[in-house]
């Protein structure tokens, strides 16, 4: 899977938790919860569905390096990857 | 025979419509079935029932929207297959008798009601029903208190819902998601009843956009909140090192659909808080009452703007780990506004939780006949001193806004000092 794909993934999961906003609109280096207004229960909803969808288990510790959708797009490439 | 009345979902709620009927006559219903959804201010809510027995008869149609109070079914306790083997022979003509009786009952109440209750001018009678505005709900300014076209037409205003006809103003947008979802999957049993006339009424309810109905809902028990209840607030920092410490401990062993959240942590602490201060677990209907279940209502924005505060029932029987199961279970729900009557209607304290990255404090304003609501800030790293030392604390702000009718600061106090420490015991609750 490659980066884009797993962007398409993100995006689609995202619009699930927040219908109303148009995650595909985000910037790179933007703070995803605070763009899309995402609190602490969606924001683990999401890392939920991420698991479900891909498989990756993300560590509460590592919640600190997937904020924004660049760092959170390589976080799982490489994580897939491994 | 048990009536079942229209439930008071809250202080705000005035009236329901009938969505749908989920038992029949002569089903056979018990404690916690659910006998209808009804939409209400609060969305579309699944009713619970509190009785046993058979249904008998079903008094009002899908589609038609009562007051509070009203009776919706009849309901034969004594078809419940309680030792009744003589009863059901007797009762069966009854069974025969009663529908006539009764079927004429309501609705003749009903009118005569409307009729002796409400004066209204002709026009504003017609304005109303066509917009679906219950007269019974508007104070009239006419003439010896009648109701006036204008008075109608600011309740319309009121209930934010745009006049199509005078102010050709954009369309506004209808909740008919609900509608074919309904019927793709509703037996036949329940259309027969929902085709005939209804559905326009039901049609003209649903054209009112949810966010602005839910606003209103707020306004109304704010309001009746700020009006009515002399409020107090008390405020207390508490250092949140030693529950996030376990919190993450527990939840590095667990899969990550059962990790915790800190508001569940909040939730059982607030619980046992009030198995020790039960004058806060209480509500206030002409003097004090206690009540016996701790039933936690927890305020949940919605994305589209208001809140909803649906009930953790019996949090104090609950471990941390239910109290999070009926958090995944409830927040989704309360955000498609699909709740059920018990967790709009039971909760005996309020808890808002401002959550991560906003304000460090929330002082709230009690949910009434509520005495009490219970504020989480954002958790921040504070400098935090303790035995004569300085250090680096992630700290939470808890406030708690009391109704001083009910309590005197002193019982808040106690509450706020049984908080912290069972925070400081995240392992006891």
């Amino acid at each position: 899977m490659n980066e884009e794909e797993i962007k398409n993934i993100i995006f689609q999961l995202l619009k699930k938790i927040a219908p109303d906003t148009e995650p595909s609109a985000l910037q790179p280096d933007e703070n995803i919860r605070e763009v899309l207004n995402i609190d602490s229960f969606d924001s683990l909803q999401f890392i939920v569905s991420l698991n479900e969808k891909l498989g990756i288990e993300i560590p509460e510790e590592d919640y600190g390096k997937i904020s924004t959708l660049k760092s959170l797009t390589s976080y799982l490439f490489k994580k897939l990857k491994s | 025979m048990t009536e079942f009345l229209m439930p008071s979902l809250g202080a705000d709620m005035e009236d329901g419509t009938l969505v749908e009927w989920r038992k029949k006559i002569g089903d056979t219903v018990k404690r916690g079935d659910i006998i209808a959804e009804v939409e209400t201010q609060k969305g579309l809510i699944e009713i619970e029932l509190f009785d046993e027995g058979v249904i008998e008869k079903l008094l009002i149609k899908e589609g038609e929207k009562v007051p509070v109070g009203t009776p919706m079914a009849l309901i034969n306790p004594d078809g419940a297959g309680v030792e009744t083997k003589k009863v059901t022979a007797s009762k069966k003509k009854e069974v025969e008798l009663h529908p006539i009786e009764e079927k004429a009952e309501p609705q003749v109440m009903e009118k005569l009601t409307k009729d002796i209750r409400i004066k209204a001018t002709p026009i504003a009678k017609k304005i109303a029903e066509d917009k679906g505005i219950d007269l019974s709900q508007i104070t009239g300014s006419g003439e010896k208190g009648a109701i006036t076209k204008d008075d109608v037409e600011n309740a319309i205003v009121q209930k934010g819902e745009i006049s199509k006809t005078e102010k050709g103003e954009k369309p506004v947008e209808k909740l008919v998601e609900v509608e074919p979802e309904k019927t793709g999957t509703q037996p036949s049993e329940a259309e027969l009843y929902k085709k005939e006339k209804q559905p326009v009424e039901v049609k003209k309810e649903r054209s009112v956009n949810p966010a602005e109905v839910i606003r209103s809902a707020v306004a109304a028990a704010m309001s009746k909140s700020n009006r009515e209840i002399p409020h107090y607030y008390l405020e207390k920092r508490i250092d949140m090192s030693k529950a996030l410490a376990w919190m993450k401990e527990t939840n590095r062993e667990r899969p990550i659909q059962k990790r915790l959240l800190p508001a569940a942590l909040f939730i059982k602490a607030v619980a046992s808080s009030l198995d020790e201060v039960p004058e806060l677990n209480a509500i206030w209907e002409n003097g004090l009452q206690l009540k016996n279940e701790i039933n936690i209502g927890f305020v949940i924005s919605l994305r589209t703007g208001g809140i909803i505060v649906p009930a953790i029932l019996q949090a104090d029987a609950k471990s941390v780990d239910e109290i999070m199961d009926a958090l995944n279970d409830v927040i989704p729900r309360a955000r498609a506004l699909k709740l059920r009557s018990s967790e709009l209607s039971d909760s005996t304290i309020t808890i808002t939780n401002i959550g991560e990255g906003s304000a460090d404090k929330v002082f709230g304003v009690i949910y009434p006949p509520q005495v009490a609501i219970v504020g989480f800030g954002n958790i921040t790293e504070q400098a935090f001193a303790e035995n004569g030392m300085l250090g680096i604390r992630p700290v939470v702000d808890v406030t708690l806004a009391g109704d001083h009718r009910a309590t005197d600061g002193i019982t808040g106090s106690r509450f706020l000092a049984s908080l912290n420490k069972y925070l400081q015991n995240p392992e006891s609750l």
